[in-house]
């Protein structure tokens, strides 16, 4: 089944232990907060994937279906009627 | 002050007495328009609100008949219909105006959404520094003396720019905090209560209760071009009469200037959408169509409908570190990306515009810009990005001369607010 890396943006406290785990597949910002390459993951990185899932310390990264992923702003000013969550909602 | 010769259509929201009238009472509203139909008269409304193609008002412009119909589909005992009347958008009138001036509109809207999704509960939320909008609700609701068939509550939502998110709404009428959360679930899917819940903006759930009354087919005589329909719009800068006007969608900007009086001085830059929108260049954008696909298209948004005209004598990377700085500051300080890039973001701003910048400023502002988008629970710190991103490309010369430690601009404080 294909998955993709979901960060709870509250609950992640940019320890950065899942970029030393999976530098192919996420980044550290200037602070140190992860920022995960967009896609599927791909299927070679499913066990250390799931390792550095476990590793987090405050559980702040999970493996999710992509179709759970939340649209972005981005993806929306590109076609405006695509996302439902907005300010003001709606 | 809404119909001129280039505008041809009638206010729709606004129609009835002058502003300066005050708010409709319950008797003048149903004079004017008639009763509310009620159900089984309903049936089919879902279908009708999708065939007008009304779009959401709060920001995201999320097709309204789509949105009843999805939590429609989910709609067990308790679903409820939130009415977001929040309107945290610095320089956004339109909804504390409808709210003041039209409350039994909302409320009608409000009802009529209810109606079609099953819901048990129907919550006014009213952002609470909006006393003439609280007040008027308020009474209205008094007025209608409990005959409308659900249970209407009024909640004032409380200061900030972030409260009126759907997220923020369904979590601060939870346990009463108004912050977004990181749940993946929406509203519509689980909501207050745990039950799905439409939020709909006030302005939306108004151009539904005239669409129930009148039809699809009349919703859609309004409009230029592919939006139909008509909008509120609050403009600010410097025109002759400022403030919240109706607009048929597809007007051009030079319209709508022409709408308010006309401008009191040349425009450099508009601001379109609001904080959450982005800048733009007059000669970008004046003959232009205000359609919300036209500007989709153009990388722009229609947001909330604020349209901030920027003289062109005033710096724009003046007037872009102003709304950086408030939207860091707006920041509900859970996301680390949000805290700490927008901060960033904020204070190499602030070097550029006023004091001496760093040598790597300009460019990490591009870097951080890109780098923020879709990195917090909710989309603030992408409307942030958003609105820089606007502003290093409309006023790229500007920002040029500032990391250079010059400004263009005669009257270094022109603009501010």
């Amino acid at each position: 089944m294909a998955v993709s890396l979901h960060v709870d943006r509250i609950h992640c406290e940019g320890y950065g232990m899942c970029a030393e785990l999976l530098p192919e597949a996420i980044e550290l910002d200037d602070w140190g907060y992860p920022m995960i390459r967009d896609g599927v993951l791909p299927e070679h990185l499913g066990a250390l994937a799931e390792r550095a899932v476990e590793v987090c310390p405050v559980l702040a990264l999970r493996l999710v279906s992509p179709e759970r992923m939340r649209p972005t702003l981005q993806s929306r000013s590109l076609a405006p009627h695509t996302a439902l969550r907005s300010q003001g909602g709606g | 002050m809404l119909a001129t010769a280039t505008t041809t259509i009638e206010p729709r929201l606004l129609a009835g007495q002058p502003f300066a009238a005050g708010a409709e009472s319950w008797d003048q509203h149903r004079a004017r328009l008639g009763e509310l139909p009620r159900s089984p008269g309903l049936a089919g409304i879902i279908p009708s609100i999708e065939r007008s193609g009304l779009i959401g008002r709060g920001g995201a412009g999320f097709p309204v008949g789509r949105k009843w119909r999805s939590v429609a589909e989910r709609s067990r005992r308790g679903a409820v219909v939130v009415a977001n009347g929040a309107e945290g958008e610095p320089r956004s009138a339109k909804d504390r105006a409808l709210m003041h001036l039209r409350p039994h509109l909302v409320i009608d809207g409000g009802v009529l959404a209810r109606a079609a999704i099953g819901a048990d509960e129907l919550v006014i939320y009213v952002g609470s520094e909006h006393g003439e909008a609280v007040r008027s609700m308020s009474r209205a609701i008094a007025e209608r003396g409990g005959r409308d068939p659900v249970a209407i509550r009024l909640v004032e939502a409380p200061r900030g720019y972030i409260s009126g998110e759907s997220s923020a709404v369904v979590h601060y009428l939870n346990p009463r905090d108004a912050r977004p959360t990181s749940a993946l679930e929406r509203p519509f899917e689980r909501g207050v209560g745990s039950h799905p819940t439409l939020v709909q903006n006030v302005e939306s759930l108004a151009h539904a209760a005239l669409i129930a009354r009148f039809g699809d087919a009349w919703y859609r005589e309004a409009g230029r071009g592919r939006t139909r329909g008509t909008a509120l719009v609050t403009v600010s800068g410097p025109v002759r009469f400022p403030g919240v006007h109706e607009i048929e969608y597809g007007i051009t900007m030079a319209d709508l200037v022409a709408m308010t009086g006309g401008a009191t001085t040349e425009i450099g830059a508009i601001l379109i959408g609001g904080y959450f929108g982005g800048w733009g260049s007059v000669r970008d954008l004046w003959g232009a169509p205000l359609d919300p696909v036209d500007l989709g298209e153009a990388g722009l948004g229609f947001g909330c409908g604020l349209i901030g005209l920027l003289e062109a004598d005033a710096c724009g990377v003046r007037a872009t570190e102003r709304i950086v700085r408030y939207m860091a500051a707006e920041s509900a300080r859970q996301c680390g990306p949000c805290i700490f890039g927008l901060g960033a973001m904020a204070a190499a701003l602030d070097r550029l515009a006023i004091r001496r910048p760093l040598p790597d400023d300009l460019e990490n502002l591009a870097r951080w810009s890109a780098q923020i988008v879709g990195r917090g629970a909710c989309h603030h710190p992408d409307g942030a990005a958003a609105l820089l991103t606007s502003g290093l490309r409309v006023f790229g010369d500007d920002f040029d001369r500032h990391q250079r430690g010059h400004c263009a601009h005669p009257s270094p404080r022109a603009g501010e607010d």
